[in-house]
C-alpha cells in the first residue's frame, strides 16, 4: 500500500504533506500535553515492535499464502489515536529512508493513508463505538475486525484517488479500484483477525495495559467539522500553489486531458507563471516538451508550425534518435565525472 | 511490503547506516543542507510530465557525484534499489497495457506512449530512491532526525524516531530468534498458523512493554526530561550554503534545458 515518489505528482505530494504535517503537529502537541513521560519510550519501542512483528509470518489456512500483522489498529488500541498516529508516521519514515518502501515526497500520502484512517477513523468511531470498554470478547473481536477492514478500505481508496490525481500511472480509475479494494478486503480481514488474537492475549495476561486506554474517552472532543474543513482547505491551497509554480509545462495533465476529451491540443495559458516558464523553455530548448506526439497529430502540426521550426520542430524519427544519442552521452559524462571525482577524492584523502 | 528474509533486510539496514561513520567532504556537509538538497532533488525529478525520459537523465549526476565523493560503495545502494523495484515495476507495467498510442519510432520500431512513461517511471524511481538511501548512507539516521528537529519537526516526533531506531535492531533480532525457534519446532504447515503466531506476537508485545518500562526508569535515572540532549552542535558554514546553492542551480538548469536532446542535436548537426 506504500505509494512511491515515482508515481505521484508534486502537487499531490505537497498537498498530502500539508495535511499530514498538520495532523502530526496536532498529535505531537496533544501527546506532549496529555501523555505522561513514561509513555515516550513506550511509543518508540512499540514502533520498533511493529517492525519486528512484521517479520513474523503465519500461514493462512487453505490459501498457501502467509500473512503478518500491519500494526496500525493494534497501536491505536494500545496508545490511543494521537500517539498511534505518531508511531505509525515514524515507522513509515524509517521504511521510506531505509527500505525504499514509499518515498520522501510520497511520505505525506503514505502516512495519511496508513495512519489517519486506523488512528482517527477506525479506532475512535468504529472500534470504540462497537466494543465500548472492550471487556466483552466477542464484541471486541468483531469491532477490531470491522475497524481494520474499514480503515484499510479507506486507505486503499485514498491510494487510488491520489494515484489518479497524480496522473503518472495509466491505470484507469475503475480498474484500479476493482484491483485495490478486494485485495485490501482480504488484507483487512487478516489484519483484523491477527490484531484481535494479539489483543485477546494481552487482555488475558495484562488487562491493565489495554484498559488504561480503553476507559478514557480519546475521541477528539468537540465538532470534527472545522478540523476536516481546515485540512481540506490546506490540501487544496498547497496543491494549487505547487501545481501553479511547479508544472511549468503541464504536459502530463495535458496528455491525459487529451486522452479523455479526444481533443488534439489544449491551449496552454500564456499568462502568469505558466506563460513565463514556457517562454523560457521554448527559448532554451531545441526541442520543447511536446516531443512525443502521436503521429497523426505530428503531420499537421509540422505544417502549421514550420515557420517556427527552430523552437518547435516537427516529429521525425531522427529527433528521437537524437534524444537517444544525447541520453547515452549524458549518462556517460555523468558516470565519467563520478569516476574522476572518486579517483581524485582517493588521492586527496 | 513484506520483507522476504528478515535477517537480510536487517543486515542491509545496518550496512547502509554503517557508511555514515566514514569521513568525506559529503559527510562533513551540514545534515540540514543535505536534507534540503535531497528534497529539492526529489521534487525536481517528479515535477516532469509522465512522458519525459531524456530530460531526467542529467539528474543522475547528483547520486553519482555523491557516491563518488563520499566513498560510499555503489553496490549496496544498487542492491537495495533492485530489492524495492518490483513495486514500481508492477505499478508502471500497466502503462504499456493501457496506453498504446504510438508516439515515436526508433528505426522501424514503433514505441507506444505507455512504454515511454513506463521507462520514465523506472528512472524516476531509481533517482528518488537512491537519493534517499544516499542521504542516510552519508549522514546517518540519528543525525537526520536531529536535523529535522532543528528544522522545526516537533520534538515529540524526533524523540519517537530516535527511540524507534535505537530499539529496531534489538527487537528485530528477538523476532528473528523467535521465528527460527518456531521453524525448528514445526513441520510443514503444522504450528505455523495463527494460534502460535498470536502467542508469539502477544508475548513479544508484553516483553516489549516491560522493556519500555525499564528503559523509562533508566532514562529517568539519567535525567531524562522529555527530550534527548544534543550530542554535537551544528554549525551552518558557507560551504553548506554553497552546497545548497550549487545543486539548486544545477537542478534548475536541468529542469529548464533538456541537455541530452541538446547534445543529441549537436552531435547530429556535427555529423552532417
Amino acid at each position: 500500500m506504500h505509494m512511491a515518489d515515482a508515481l505521484i505528482s508534486p502537487a499531490v505530494g505537497a498537498g498530502m504533506w500539508a495535511v499530514t504535517a498538520s495532523i502530526a503537529a496536532y498529535s505531537a502537541r496533544n501527546v506532549t500535553r496529555h501523555v505522561e513521560d513514561s509513555r515516550v519510550p513506550l511509543m518508540g519501542v512499540l514502533g520498533a515492535f511493529v517492525f519486528a512483528a512484521q517479520m513474523i509470518n503465519f500461514s493462512i489456512p487453505a490459501t498457501g499464502s502467509s500473512g503478518h500483522l500491519g500494526g496500525g489498529m493494534l497501536l491505536a488500541i494500545l496508545l490511543g489515536p494521537q500517539a498511534a498516529f505518531l508511531v505509525i508516521a515514524s515507522i513509515l519514515v524509517v521504511q521510506a529512508l531505509f527500505f525504499a518502501d514509499g518515498g520522501l515526497l510520497a511520505l505525506g500520502c503514505n502516512i495519511f493513508n496508513m495512519g489517519f484512517f486506523p488512528a482517527f477513523i477506525g479506532y475512535p468511531w468504529i472500534y470504540k463505538t462497537m466494543a465500548g470498554d472492550g471487556s466483552n470478547a466477542t464484541k471486541r473481536f468483531w469491532a477490531i475486525l470491522v475497524a481494520a477492514v474499514v480503515s484499510l478500505q479507506l486507505g486503499a481508496f485514498a491510494v487510488v484517488l491520489e494515484t489518479t490525481a497524480s496522473g503518472i500511472s495509466e491505470l484507469p480509475f475503475g480498474t484500479f479500484v476493482l484491483l485495490m479494494q478486494p485485495i485490501h478486503l482480504a488484507i483487512g480481514i487478516v489484519e483484523g483477525i491477527a490484531t484481535a488474537a494479539v489483543v485477546a492475549i494481552v487482555w488475558k495476561a495484562r488487562p491493565e495495559i489495554v484498559v488504561g486506554t480503553s476507559t478514557a474517552d480519546l475521541r477528539p472532543t468537540g465538532n470534527l467539522k472545522p478540523v476536516l474543513v481546515g485540512l481540506g482547505v490546506a490540501a487544496v491551497l498547497t496543491a494549487g500553489v505547487v501545481s501553479w509554480f511547479a508544472s511549468s509545462h503541464p504536459d502530463g495533465l495535458e496528455w491525459s486531458i487529451a486522452g479523455v476529451t479526444g481533443k488534439e491540443e489544449l491551449e496552454a495559458p500564456e499568462t502568469g507563471v505558466h506563460g513565463v516558464f514556457s517562454h523560457i523553455q521554448r527559448w532554451t530548448a531545441f526541442m520543447p516538451d511536446y516531443n512525443f506526439k502521436p503521429e497523426a497529430e505530428a503531420a499537421p502540426a509540422a505544417n502549421k508550425e514550420k515557420a517556427e521550426e527552430a523552437t518547435w520542430p516537427a516529429i521525425e524519427p531522427g529527433t528521437s534518435l537524437a534524444g537517444i544519442i544525447g541520453s547515452i552521452i549524458t549518462l556517460m559524462v555523468a558516470l565519467g565525472i563520478g569516476y574522476v571525482l572518486r579517483i581524485w577524492s582517493r588521492k586527496t584523502t | 511490503m513484506t520483507m522476504p528474509n528478515p535477517h537480510a533486510a536487517l543486515f542491509d539496514l545496518n550496512r547502509i547506516e554503517s557508511f555514515a561513520d566514514r569521513d568525506s567532504p559529503i559527510h562533513r556537509i551540514d545534515p540540514r543542507a543535505k536534507l534540503i538538497v535531497t528534497m529539492l532533488f526529489i521534487v525536481s525529478v517528479v515535477s516532469y510530465g509522465k512522458y519525459e525520459v531524456s530530460a531526467l537523465l542529467p539528474f543522475v549526476l547528483y547520486p553519482v557525484v555523491t557516491t563518488a565523493l563520499s566513498g560510499v560503495p555503489a553496490g549496496p545502494i544498487l542492491t537495495r534499489l533492485v530489492w524495492a523495484a518490483p513495486f514500481a515495476f508492477f505499478m508502471g507495467i500497466f502503462n504499456p497495457v493501457f496506453d498504446r498510442t504510438t508516439v515515436t519510432h526508433i528505426g522501424t520500431l514503433a514505441i507506444s506512449g505507455g512504454w515511454v512513461s513506463f521507462v520514465s517511471i523506472l528512472i524516476r524511481f531509481s533517482l528518488t530512491v537512491s537519493a534517499a538511501l544516499l542521504l542516510i548512507a552519508t549522514t546517518g539516521f540519528m543525525t537526520v532526525c536531529d536535523a529535522l528537529g532543528r528544522m522545526g519537526l516537533p520534538r515529540a516526533f524526533v524523540t519517537q524516531l530516535m527511540v524507534l531506531f535505537r530499539y529496531l535492531f534489538v527487537l528485530a533480532e528477538e523476532a528473528g530468534r523467535m521465528t527460527r525457534a518456531r521453524n525448528l519446532r514445526t513441520f510443514q504447515k503444522r504450528g505455523q498458523g495463527i494460534r502460535v503466531f498470536s502467542f508469539m506476537i502477544g508475548h513479544l508485545l508484553l516483553r516489549t512493554i516491560d522493556r519500555a518500562t525499564r528503559i523509562h526508569l533508566a532514562m529517568c535515572c539519567r535525567g531524562f526530561n522529555g527530550m534527548f540532549a544534543r550530542v554535537q552542535d551544528l554549525r551552518f558554514r558557507s560551504v553548506d550554503a554553497a552546497f545548497i546553492a550549487g545543486w539548486s542551480a544545477l537542478f534548475l538548469l536541468f529542469r529548464s534545458v533538456d541537455i541530452p536532446r541538446w547534445i543529441g542535436r549537436f552531435v547530429e548537426t556535427a555529423g552532417r
